[in-house]
């Protein structure tokens, strides 16, 4: 049980991040402000440094030169055509992986017949943690665009199929005889209070999947890709052009940023009802 | 009672059995519940109560013996078992033909004088308010037979008085047959046409309820509870 995973472990607490803000008192203590001045501080200190010399450009950019190669490497065209490069392979890993995690976990949720089929298998297959095939996937795929699918597929597959599966096996037994009591027929039953029951957990399992995904597009860029905003940083890494290296960086933590804004969003969306976001 | 038509009854449960392994909780039971009467059934914890009230649900299947039901039935459980993620409206509505569903809804939670709370969730209701909303959902279907099982047992006191009030009302405006599994004598007394005790797996006895036993506090209510109360085993100091 305690193999080394990335993917999902069994949420044992309801699997819904609390997205509520503790309710603020009037108070004078400017916390807010100050949990953003420091980073901001930061960020000054760290331009001042590399411009007075002190922390040598080979080692670390000033924000403002990253800021710059940003805006150069957008006028030529190239930052657009590798991030592009990038997000297609994403969605086209996250699209196959998450499809058949959800499908498949779907159906053993619903099937002791498919369970016995797959799922020992599944079980099995989870405990290697799935960046460690990555060697295998250059062997098989080369440096193409279908190893990088392909892991990125992997990484997604993983947490939807479990968390799938464990929702629907979760969803409490007391609604689903009420339903059978009123005499909902089983595909009402399945729509009314299967899969909604089971909604939390599986969008626990889309978060944890998309963070598997960077992971998977990182890795799988930085080693070996002819493409992309990874190869974009190994290729400049030659020259130490650490402005490009950085650009990278904080590329990947924005892109990361701004699929969990959208997923907690759709978890607001959705579980509208459930007790961390019902509005008294 | 010797001539009653078929017609007349709502119920009819001719020696079935239910066991569970080799411990046989229903007992060559026999139960007739006519048309629009209120029955509670009293017992002891763990006498088979809910066992029978799940039979008659046609939820779980009897070994032995010939059980008649009526073809609408519902159930109000202890707990309310409201979909979280449907508003209180469509809680209501489950299962009801679409096009009439919202005002059938709406109708059945104002009767339950919860007519402001359909667009709200569940999880903002009270424990009585909830159980209200359960007991719309079972009555909107104009059920033939209500089988509430402990539907109070969870309520604080005074919401469990008010209850009462309003299940008597509702009873007497849809007069669907009842049963009434329950754990309080009084509560028995105050809304039973008809009180009925089990022991080992059976009817044990059954006793019928007047006009003046139902008024809390009079000698007939107090007798009748005095005379459960030994039937079940326990002498009040
Ligand atoms: N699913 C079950 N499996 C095994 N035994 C059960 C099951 N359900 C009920 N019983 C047993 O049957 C007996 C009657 O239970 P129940 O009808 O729930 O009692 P009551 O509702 O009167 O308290 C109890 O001894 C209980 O342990
Ligand atoms: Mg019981």
């Amino acid at each position: 049980m305690s193999a080394p995973v990335i993917a999902a472990e069994a949420p044992v607490v309801p699997p819904v991040a609390t997205g509520r803000p503790a309710a603020r008192r009037p108070r004078s203590t400017p916390y807010r402000a100050i949990s953003w001045a420091v980073p901001v501080l930061l960020l000054v200190l760290w331009e001042l440094l590399a411009r007075a010399g002190a922390i040598a450009t080979t080692v670390l950019p000033a924000p403002s030169t990253v800021l710059t190669t940003a805006w150069d490497l957008t006028r030529s065209g190239e930052l657009p055509e590798h991030l592009l490069i990038s997000l297609r392979r994403a969605t086209a890993g996250l699209a196959i992986g998450a499809t058949t995690g959800l499908v498949l976990g779907v159906v053993v949720g619903f099937s002791r017949l498919a369970e016995a089929f797959t799922d020992r298998t599944v079980q099995i297959l989870r405990a290697i943690p799935f960046l460690a095939i990555l060697p295998l996937v250059i062997v098989w795929f080369g440096v193409g665009e279908a190893g990088k699918v392909f892991l990125v597929a992997l990484g997604t597959f993983f947490p939807l199929y479990l968390n799938t599966v464990l929702g629907i096996r979760q969803v409490d037994p007391k609604l689903l005889e009420m339903g059978r009591v009123i005499g909902l027929p089983k595909l009402q039953l399945v729509r009314a209070a299967i899969l909604p029951g089971a909604l939390p957990s599986i969008l626990l399992g889309v978060r944890l999947s998309l963070t598997n995904a960077w992971l998977a597009l990182v890795v799988a860029e930085t080693v070996g890709a002819a493409a992309g905003i990874g190869f974009m940083a190994t290729n400049a890494r030659e020259f130490l052009q650490t402005d490009v290296i950085v650009l990278v960086i904080v590329l990947y933590a924005l892109i990361g940023m701004i699929t969990d804004l959208v997923a907690r969003g759709l978890e607001h969306r959705l579980l509208a009802w459930h007790p961390n976001y019902v509005r008294r | 009672m010797t001539a009653a038509p078929v017609a007349a009854a709502a119920v009819r449960a001719a020696g079935i059995s239910r066991a569970y392994g080799d411990r046989t909780v229903l007992h060559e039971l026999d139960l007739e519940i006519h048309r629009g009467e209120f029955v509670a059934l009293i017992g002891k914890s763990g006498c088979g109560k809910t066992t029978l009230l799940r039979a008659l649900a046609g939820i779980d299947a009897v070994d032995g013996g010939t059980l008649r039901t009526p073809d609408v039935s519902t159930v109000v459980f202890q707990e309310h078992r409201l979909l979280p993620w449907w508003k209180v409206w469509r809680n209501v509505a489950i299962g009801l033909p679409r096009a009439s569903a919202r005002a059938r809804a709406q109708s059945a939670l104002e009767e339950v004088g919860l007519g402001t709370h359909a667009d709200a969730w569940p999880v903002t209701l009270s424990g009585g308010e909830a159980q209200r909303v359960a007991l719309a959902r079972a009555l909107v279907r104009e059920p033939e037979l209500l089988l509430l099982d402990e539907p109070f047992a969870a309520l604080d006191a005074l919401t469990r008085i008010r209850m009462h009030g309003l299940v008597r009302d509702l009873i007497a405006r849809h007069r669907p047959a009842v049963l009434l599994v329950t754990h309080d004598v009084d509560e028995a007394i105050l809304l039973a046409d008809r009180v009925l005790t089990m022991r080992e797996g059976r009817i044990a006895a059954a006793h019928p309820v007047d006009g003046t036993a139902r008024t809390r506090g009079s000698a007939a209510f107090a007798a009748l509870r005095t005379e459960l109360l030994a039937e079940l085993g326990v002498v009040e100091p």
